[in-house]
């Protein structure tokens, strides 16, 4: 209600937030790399970017989808058994082909994206508990079907997953294609606009006629398939599927990556260029930590500290 | 027993109070009324510390007094009863009566006992019966309504404020509350009532303050003032003042005889609306009168599938629609301007563009991909006809006047080329300039062929832009003017008309 | 929940004040749905024994049930934790963490004497159980946000205190504190009764305090709760604290049954104490649930377990299969439940 009297004195602010909240992300990318191409050693070559890039490519693709839930308003916490589950999947099929294999792997990850989907739109209930029960869920039924570690000898997978083209590894291609999708169908298609519409305003879509329960069904199976894509791919590039430990946690970096990438956690806005350097910030972060032999618990600490800040800054901005 | 004096308040934008003096004494009920935007929630909330005053005195007890919060106000003894009620629905009776305060036994454990039977006992000092294990939700919500007030009395209030308290109560919960009500008067107690429910204000109060744009316009006893003088005073018009000219920018009716393009019969919501049924022709402007929480805006949410009917048929060009859903309303050419501007119309974070263009969005696309060409096209025509101040089409909605977000939500639904247009208090909150604009194209649209539902507190607005008006009471139609009798005066008469059956004082 | 007298003097004497006017009385179906709510997990777990008792002759010995007992004991405590939050419409999802950087600290500090490997991870649990609830009632973040944060952190800070979890600590075995796990009193394990223990106080402290009321407000409506004047903030992070306090002293209860600190234990364990309590006939949404309904909770998911390595042919992996399908088929029950008693 104070909206116009304090507007003014805090306006400054107010712009070096947003915009610390809008490009903050690319500006810790470029001060994290300047800092390792001055301090690390060996960390300017071709090959340290390559694997860095690989590295980062199933956490990026994990959370395109993530920033779909998100901006909904809502969240996908299913994402690392849902990896989880694509592995084992994969693993389990791989018999018919790699194809055969990897596109029955991506329907499971749509089957439970439809799960959390419909559980959200249809019954009502909240993004973060639908999610929850389908994470233990779909991480036992990864066990049952694949209940340990399995080495994966497929030349198809292994050139996916270690091959390259014009010297760009195919994991690289296969996100840098996905997110360039993404950005696509935000910006160009009606589901985008819609999802936008209901995630900054549920009543006003509601009323405005919009389909709001296939909307969010849709953006629940979009993670749910991304999801399994990522557990593919990285099937592919362990060149072994695990699914006691494929996708632990993931769902925290995905969500970080989105949340440090400017998507703020209140829906609305989806910021897929802000998730890619998002998820190259936490990949850099954590080369740093490693290169200059901190232990990776250090790593997981750091990464706790930087969530919890981005949240923290997203929270000021919500509450203006 | 609370006094205010010289009270004003500025929020953004608007004078909300000024100037004004208001007395709540000691075993008096007191009515406040208002209409919308009157400052009446203004002013509730700053006597119970939600707001700061800008200027004036407080008094309570004949101490000055300052509340910077509500538990502040709710220390000194003054409660506030919300429309919904204030208590834990999964709690039991007398847990929620308790609350904080429980009588505790041997170590410090709560004495459950001795609880259910304080809470019988005080319960019972009020008329109440009910099982005070039982979880509050399983009661009526005029029964928690009750709860709620044994509460704020078990508190030890003075003053209690009641906000609405009946707008969702049946009939005997009414009469039962009114009972619990005398016997706190009985008690001392100074009530402020907030209602606008005329028979109601004449049955149990003793004083009336009339609040109008922020201002006292009427205090004094009840009793010595007429319904239709009430309601003059409410809406700021004197009775036999018939304007020749009008301030608004409406023009002339237009005669319709045409076959109707909309009909809705008998429409039902549990507690809202009985039986009510509108008919618009093309080109037509039809108002909905009445005060404010007599039905007005569940009917044209009910008509447009935001709010899902009990009972009732719509039928529009000859096809009947489906009740309980927008997309199915919308597609039958039906679209709502929604009374809450902020919450239910714009999206605030999207673009001019973006929000024009939402509702139109399928027809805009070719195989889910949406044709920028033809929204800009769009959003540039409706831009330039509405003549929508924003920075560009890429402008955040949220960032623009009230008028222009209205424009903006106009433009959304002409997009769609409707047949139906029901407006819900178009010209609320927006500036002069603006309003006129709102109102000249409402002419302009009906012209065009569009029928248009009105709804307005504004009575001059809905007088002077409507053919036709209809007038609601408690959720059902109490009268149809038409011709001649599109008056202010007779829509007062009609809004202050004893019911049939119903007693006077 | 209701006496059938109290309700029926009432309809007689004041028709116009009450249920009489009211069609929003408890009918038979909701009756039955509370019911259901409140039992269905004991109903269950009592079908499940018998049948399992039933089906092998090796699920009804002492042995066995001993052996269960004893290994739900340390989900049990951290579920307790867990009721709290839940019951305030939160969730932790730290707990599994804390439960290792319990069971770590308490190895590592055993070398100290009982009194330090007892306290020490009562303590920096109890910390970090704190700063989760400061988070999220001062500065108003999202509990699973927070709590999944601190997931991380703690699991960071339980791996650099053992070399990157290459180190394990032993309990030392003549601290007094090994007591705590090993022995037992009337052939039952000791920490088990601690567990019994603790459900009571839990149960009495949710129930018959203004604490316990204040939590069960906040859950249930946090604004109203705060009008009322409930220190909701306060209240909130309490129940953080209490549950990250639980979750360390199970960890510590489970390095002393050990005799080590075992760093890779607990990875998991967040979604069983979730399930448990769910599963116990608790709201997810807050402001209804009950403690024993969460020892409830914990036995049927441990029984389901046995019965699963009983059959032997199938892989342990099912009873998260089986879990995760019963959190999903309770909370969509809870959500229609309330939808309805809503529109009620």
């Amino acid at each position: 209600m104070t909206e116009l009297s304090l507007a003014r004195g805090t306006v400054d602010r107010d712009r070096a937030l947003r915009l610390l909240q809008d490009y903050g992300v690319y500006g810790g990318v470029v001060v994290l790399l300047l800092f390792n191409f001055v301090f690390t050693p060996h960390f300017a070559s071709a090959e340290n970017f390559r694997t860095q890039a690989v590295q980062v490519a199933p956490v990026l693709i994990v959370a395109l989808g993530m920033a779909l839930a998100i901006g909904t308003e809502g969240v996908d916490l299913s994402v690392g058994s849902v990896m989880a589950l694509s592995t084992s999947l994969l693993s389990l099929y791989l018999g018919y082909g790699p194809w055969v294999a990897t596109l029955i792997a991506v329907a499971g990850g749509v089957v439970s994206g439809a799960a959390s989907g419909a559980l959200v739109a249809f019954v009502g209930v909240q993004p973060i508990v639908a999610t929850l029960s389908l994470m233990v869920a779909a991480r036992g039924l990864a066990l049952v079907l694949l209940p340990q570690l399995k080495d994966v000898h497929d030349p198809g997978l292994t050139a996916l997953g270690s091959g390259d083209a014009l010297g760009i590894p195919y994991l690289v291609l296969i996100a840098a294609a996905l997110a360039l999708l993404l950005a696509f169908v935000m910006r160009r298609s009606t589901f985008g606009r819609q999802l936008l519409a209901i995630g900054d305003s549920r009543p006003a879509a509601r009323l405005s006629g919009l389909p709001v329960r296939r909307v969010l069904v849709v953006a629940y199976v979009c993670s749910g398939a991304l999801a399994a894509i990522a557990g593919v791919l990285a099937t592919a590039r362990l060149t072994a599927s695990d699914p006691t430990s494929l996708g632990t946690l993931m769902e925290l970096s995905a969500i970080t990556a989105v949340v440090v990438g400017g998507t703020p956690l209140g829906g609305g806005r989806v910021r897929v260029g802000g998730t890619v350097a998002g998820a190259v910030l936490i990949q850099l972060l954590t080369t740093t930590l490693i290169k200059h032999d901190l232990p990776p618990s250090w790593t997981q600490i750091a990464q706790a500290v930087v969530i919890v800040g981005a949240v923290y800054a997203a929270r000021e901005r919500g509450r203006r | 027993m609370l006094t205010v004096t010289g009270l004003c308040k500025t929020l953004p934008g608007v004078r909300a109070l000024s100037e004004v003096d208001f007395t709540a004494r000691a075993g008096e009920v007191h009515a406040l009324v208002g209409e919308n935007g009157a400052g009446k929630s203004t002013l509730i909330k700053v006597l119970t510390g939600v707001y700061q005053p800008d200027a004036g005195e407080m008094t309570h007890d004949g101490a000055p007094v300052r509340f910077a919060t509500p538990s502040q106000a709710q220390q000194a003894g003054i409660s506030t009863i919300y429309q919904e009620v204030n208590l834990v629905p999964l709690m039991s009776v007398a847990r929620n009566l308790f609350l904080g305060r429980e009588p505790r036994g041997r170590l410090g454990l709560i004495d459950f006992r001795r609880m259910h039977r304080e809470a019988e006992e005080t319960l019972r000092g009020l008329g109440i019966r009910v099982d005070v294990r039982r979880p509050l939700r399983e009661l009526g919500v005029g029964a928690q309504q009750m709860i709620a007030l044994a509460r704020a009395v078990a508190v030890d209030a003075r003053v209690l404020i009641m906000d609405e308290p009946t707008s969702s109560l049946e009939p005997r919960e009414v009469r039962t509350l009114f009972g619990v009500i005398r016997t706190l008067r009985e008690r001392g107690i100074a009530v402020v009532y907030v209602s606008h429910r005329m028979d109601e204000l004449y049955e149990i109060c003793d004083a009336v303050t009339v609040l109008r744009d922020g201002r006292v316009v009427h205090t004094g006893p009840l009793a010595e003032l007429d319904r239709l003088r009430l309601v003059a005073l409410m809406l700021g018009r004197e009775i036999g003042e018939v304007r020749r000219e009008g301030l608004t920018k409406f023009t002339g009716s237009r005669d319709t005889t045409a076959p109707p393009v909309l009909v809705a019969e008998n429409l039902r919501v549990r507690q809202r609306l009985h039986d009510v049924s509108v008919s618009l022709r093309p080109g037509e402007v039809v108002g909905l009168g009445g005060l404010l929480g007599s039905g007005r805006s569940e009917t044209a949410k009910a008509v447009a599938g935001a709010l899902p009917v009990d009972g009732g048929r719509i039928v529009v060009a000859g096809e009947p629609v489906r009740g309980g859903s927008t997309a199915a309303a919308i597609r039958a050419g039906v679209s709502l301007l929604p009374e809450d501007r902020k919450t239910e119309g714009i999206v605030p974070g999207l673009s001019v563009r973006e929000n024009i263009a939402l509702a139109a969005l399928p027809g805009l696309s070719r195989f889910g991909l949406v044709d920028d060409a033809r929204v800009d096209r769009i959003v540039d025509t409706f831009m330039k006809r509405l003549r929508i101040k924003a920075a560009g089409p890429h402008q955040k909605v949220g960032e623009l006047s009230g008028g222009n977000q209205q424009k903006v939500l106009l433009a959304r639904w002409l997009a769609l080329h409707p047949k139906v247009l029901l407006l819900d208090e178009p010209t609320r909150g927006i500036d002069v300039g603006a309003k006129a604009e709102v109102q000249a194209l409402v002419d302009e649209l009906a012209d065009d062929g569009l029928a248009v539902l009105l709804i307005s507190s504004d009575t001059e607005e809905l007088i002077e832009g409507s053919d036709r008006v209809v007038v609601l009471k408690d959720g059902a139609v109490v009268r149809e003017l038409t011709g001649d009798a599109v008056t202010e005066e007779e829509l007062m008469r009609a809004i202050a008309a004893v019911p049939a059956g119903g007693h006077d004082d | 929940m209701t006496t059938d007298t109290g309700e029926a003097t009432m309809r007689k004497e004041i028709p116009a004040a009450q249920a009489g006017d009211e069609p929003a009385g408890p009918s038979r179906a909701e009756r039955l749905s509370a019911l259901a709510q409140q039992h269905g997990a004991l109903v269950t777990l009592v079908i499940a024994m018998l049948t399992a008792s039933l089906s092998f002759d090796t699920f009804l010995t002492g042995d066995n049930l001993e052996n269960m007992a004893l290994s739900s004991a340390f989900l049990a405590v951290v579920a307790l934790g867990m009721t709290f939050v839940i019951v305030t419409g939160g969730i932790d999802l730290s707990v599994g963490s804390l439960f290792a950087l319990g069971g770590v600290l308490a190895a590592w500090g055993s070398q100290y004497g009982t009194a330090v490997a007892l306290l020490l991870p009562l303590v920096v649990c109890g910390l970090v159980g704190l700063v989760n609830g400061l988070l999220i009632a001062r500065s108003g973040l999202a509990p699973f946000i927070v709590t999944l944060a601190s997931m991380l952190g703690a699991r960071g800070v339980l791996l650099a205190l053992t070399d990157e979890g290459s180190r394990t600590y032993l309990v030392d075995k003549s601290a007094y504190f090994t007591k705590l796990g090993q022995s037992s009193l009337l052939g039952v394990g000791v920490p088990v009764w601690i567990t019994l223990g603790l459900f009571v106080l839990g149960a009495v402290v949710l129930r018959r305090t203004r604490f316990g009321q204040y939590v069960y407000a906040v859950g249930g409506n946090e604004d109203a709760a705060a009008l009322m004047g409930a220190p909701v903030a306060r209240t909130k992070v309490a129940v953080y604290t209490v549950s990250g306090v639980c979750a360390g002293l199970a960890g510590a209860l489970n390095a002393a049954w050990l005799l080590s600190g075992v760093t890779i234990l607990g990875s998991g364990m967040e979604l069983e104490a979730i399930s448990a309590v769910v599963i116990g006939g608790t709201l997810l949404t807050g402001g209804f649930g009950f403690i024993s309904g969460s020892l409830v909770g914990v036995a049927l998911l441990k029984v389901i377990q046995n019965v699963i390595n009983q059959i032997g042919s199938l892989d342990s992996a099912y009873q998260q299969v089986v879990s995760g399908a019963f959190l999903a088929v309770v909370v969509v029950a809870q959500t229609w439940l309330g939808r309805r008693r809503r529109v009620l």
